[in-house]
């Protein structure tokens, strides 16, 4: 009969055990909505992970920081985070954002969204938003297909993969986002996997730190929807072919980071340069418009 | 600062966009996002000459539905926004006008409307997007939208329109035309003392205090927070709990939000729906009509008046949520009512639904790109008595 006086013993300790440890980052992230929506495996876990990590160094004040999401799998960021947070709809975090950035300028904005919102249905907003120079970060997850809605093709998919919506191989020829977002007018560009996490997690720092249009690209696995397509089952397969054909290029031409189903993957910070802010251009105009 | 660069008052002749921007600006709006569409462009041009002064913000965004969302961002900042466009602007703001009344964004959505569909006549009027106005976007809601009739009217539906969106924390819609809007007028703009404003309803507990973000006050609406307060909040397009969390697989969920979002308008549609009323008293003939062709009505009304006949009209001034009492009202009284509206057929079908056969409802339609000819609504109404 030892085993319920183990447990009367196991309960009666319970009252006096010492406050719970809580986790460094429990602070940040709503516990009450976890577990979260993510598959075993996924990137976007460790995306957010290292975009914590990076926050709480920041030394920012973090009443004033808001996240704003778009649709799909990374769009649940928005709602983990114990941060002014919006979920926005399918695309359109940027405007948001942008409407939240402008409105009050002591806001530190952060998008964080996937590959098929920002670029694909959401592609106008990114460019215009790199091109004012608005001073937000942008966080996107890609994974190289629609997660949420089953692994279907969008516009990062690799020519040659199997989607669901590209059952003979997608034949479209895909952005290159480094590229796009540097064509843009993006201040910052940088491109790292999820395997690369210390990384990663500097250049959302450097990204945070930086004003004017940040963009981050976090290359991530999806096992469930994409990766079992193309010989990786699991998230460890996808990583395993981070590590062996991941190559950091510092400084590389965004012209030249484009990626190939199974090719190398160029990583690293591509673009960090200076330009006035759409805030700072438009300050200028302010005494003008008050003379005339 | 001199009166011409900070809130305009006194009397001006003023172009009904021009009316609209000024309005916005008396009511509080410090934001407008837009996109040029002909017949609204000059809504979104006197702003960004007027923003810059007054210490607001102008941007022209890439599309319609960046400025919709750009909006509903800048009230989640804490700053009163407005976007103005026409039919094609309109369609794309729906998606999210649907965010805007899902969230409970206060904001002020201004439609010059134009002829269509499809880029239809884009310099002439129509009032052809009344029910697009109500059910465009997707799922069940209320909405409230205004129907100003002169540039005056424009420029005071429009600080109402403010209030209405800041008291129930909604979304309203100005559904003005290309006729008022390019319509140049005396606009009196009273002393910003002598405007009352509604203020944002702010939570009563601090930040840290167990504040949640769609906990209603007995009116139904919530208190709202905004962005870099301290509290922390969580705002999303999915089926919500209180908390604001995402409740999509508790339907009672569901029940409980939609539920809340229709009757905090429908329960006090009598604080929002305004009629003007003119010769009803003894009225056989109730024209009912809203806008531009109720301003057009006037004179063929005038004429049947010195037929002999009596008819009145009911001018909608809020035509969401619909005048329905009222209608319900006239249709025990009046034989007839005739409904002329730019368009074929939408506030007509609500007219229609009020009357309930109890007497008929005379449709005067037209397809867009001018108002109505004397003869035409006369025709109508004589048809009516005959």
């Amino acid at each position: 009969m030892s085993e319920p006086t183990l447990r009367t013993e196991a309960k009666a300790v319970e009252p006096e055990a010492a406050p719970q440890e809580r986790h460094p980052m429990d602070d940040l992230l709503r516990e009450e909505r976890l577990p979260h929506i993510w598959c075993s495996g996924c990137g976007i876990g460790t995306a957010l992970t290292c975009f914590i990590s990076a926050l709480l160094k920041s030394g920012l004040d973090l009443d004033k920081v808001v996240v704003v999401s778009g649709i799909g799998c990374t769009g649940r960021v928005a709602g983990y985070v114990r941060l002014d947070s919006f979920h926005t709809t399918h695309g359109r975090a940027i405007p948001f954002a942008t409407g939240l950035k402008l409105a009050n300028p002591e806001l530190k904005v952060v998008v964080f969204s996937g590959d098929g919102d920002l670029v694909t249905i959401g592609g106008n907003h990114f460019i215009h938003a790199a091109r004012r120079n608005i001073d937000m970060t942008v966080i996107c997850v890609n994974n190289f297909n629609y997660g949420m809605t089953g692994g279907q093709a969008g516009a990062t998919t690799p020519v040659g993969a199997v989607t669901t919506t590209t059952p003979y191989g997608n034949y479209e020829h895909p952005f290159n986002l480094p590229y796009l977002a540097a064509a843009s007018g993006a201040v910052y560009v940088a491109r790292w996997t999820v395997l690369h996490v210390r990384r990663l997690e500097r250049a959302i720092s450097e990204a945070l730190a930086k004003r004017g249009f940040s963009f981050v690209e976090v290359v991530s696995p999806c096992p469930t929807n994409f990766g079992r397509r193309h010989k990786q089952r699991t998230g460890l397969d996808t990583l395993r072919y981070y590590h062996e054909r991941g190559i950091i290029r510092h400084g590389a031409d965004p012209r030249s980071v484009d990626i190939e189903l199974g090719g190398d993957i160029i990583e690293g910070k591509f673009i960090d340069i200076e330009k006035p802010t759409f805030s700072d251009c438009c300050a200028g105009i302010v005494q003008k418009a008050i003379a005339q | 600062m001199s009166s011409e660069k900070g809130v305009l008052s006194g009397s001006f002749f003023m172009q009904g966009d021009v009316a609209c921007a000024e309005g916005a600006i008396t009511a509080g709006c410090r934001f407008f996002a837009g996109y040029p569409i002909t017949p609204a462009t000059e809504i979104a041009q006197r702003m960004a000459a007027r923003m810059p002064q007054i210490g607001g913000t102008y941007i022209q965004m890439e599309d319609e539905l960046g400025s919709m969302n750009a909006v509903l961002g800048a009230s989640w900042a804490g700053v009163k926004a407005m976007t103005a466009t026409s039919g094609p602007g309109f369609s794309l703001m729906m998606e999210n006008l649907g965010l805007g009344i899902m969230t409970e964004t206060p904001c002020v959505l201004v439609n010059v409307q134009r002829g269509g569909p499809s880029t239809g006549l884009p310099t002439l009027v129509a009032q052809g997007d009344m029910m697009q106005a109500r059910w465009g976007a997707h799922g069940p809601y209320e909405i409230i939208a205004l129907a100003p009739s002169s540039p005056q009217e424009l420029f005071d539906l429009t600080i109402r329109a403010f209030n209405l969106s800041e008291r129930f924390r909604t979304p309203v819609l100005i559904m003005t035309d290309a006729e008022v809007g390019h319509m140049t007028e005396r606009v009196v703009i009273p002393p910003p003392e002598e405007v009352t404003i509604v203020p944002r309803r702010k939570p009563r507990i601090p930040p840290g205090d167990g504040y949640q973000p769609y906990v209603a006050d007995d009116d139904l609406v919530p208190p709202m927070a905004v962005a870099g307060e301290g509290y922390r909040i969580h705002v999303t397009g999915l089926t919500h709990d209180e908390r604001g969390y995402p409740a999509t697989s508790d339907d009672s969920a569901q029940w409980k939000l939609i539920q809340r979002l229709v009757n905090k308008i429908r329960l006090y549609k009598d604080e929002i729906i305004e009629v003007e009323e003119l010769y009803l008293e003894d009225a056989e003939v109730v024209v009912v009509s809203y806008g531009i062709a109720a301003r057009a009505a006037m004179w063929p009304i005038e004429l049947a008046h010195r037929e002999g006949i009596k008819v009145g009209m009911l001018r909608l001034i809020t035509v969401w949520p619909f005048a329905e009492e009222k209608i319900r009202a006239l249709a025990e009284r009046a034989r007839a009512f005739v409904v002329p509206e730019i368009n074929w057929g939408q506030i007509a079908l609500e007219v229609e639904r009020c009357a309930a056969g109890r007497v008929p409802v005379y449709l005067v339609p037209h397809p867009g790109g001018d108002i109505h000819k004397p003869e035409q609504v006369l025709a109508a109404i004589r048809r009516a008595v005959a």
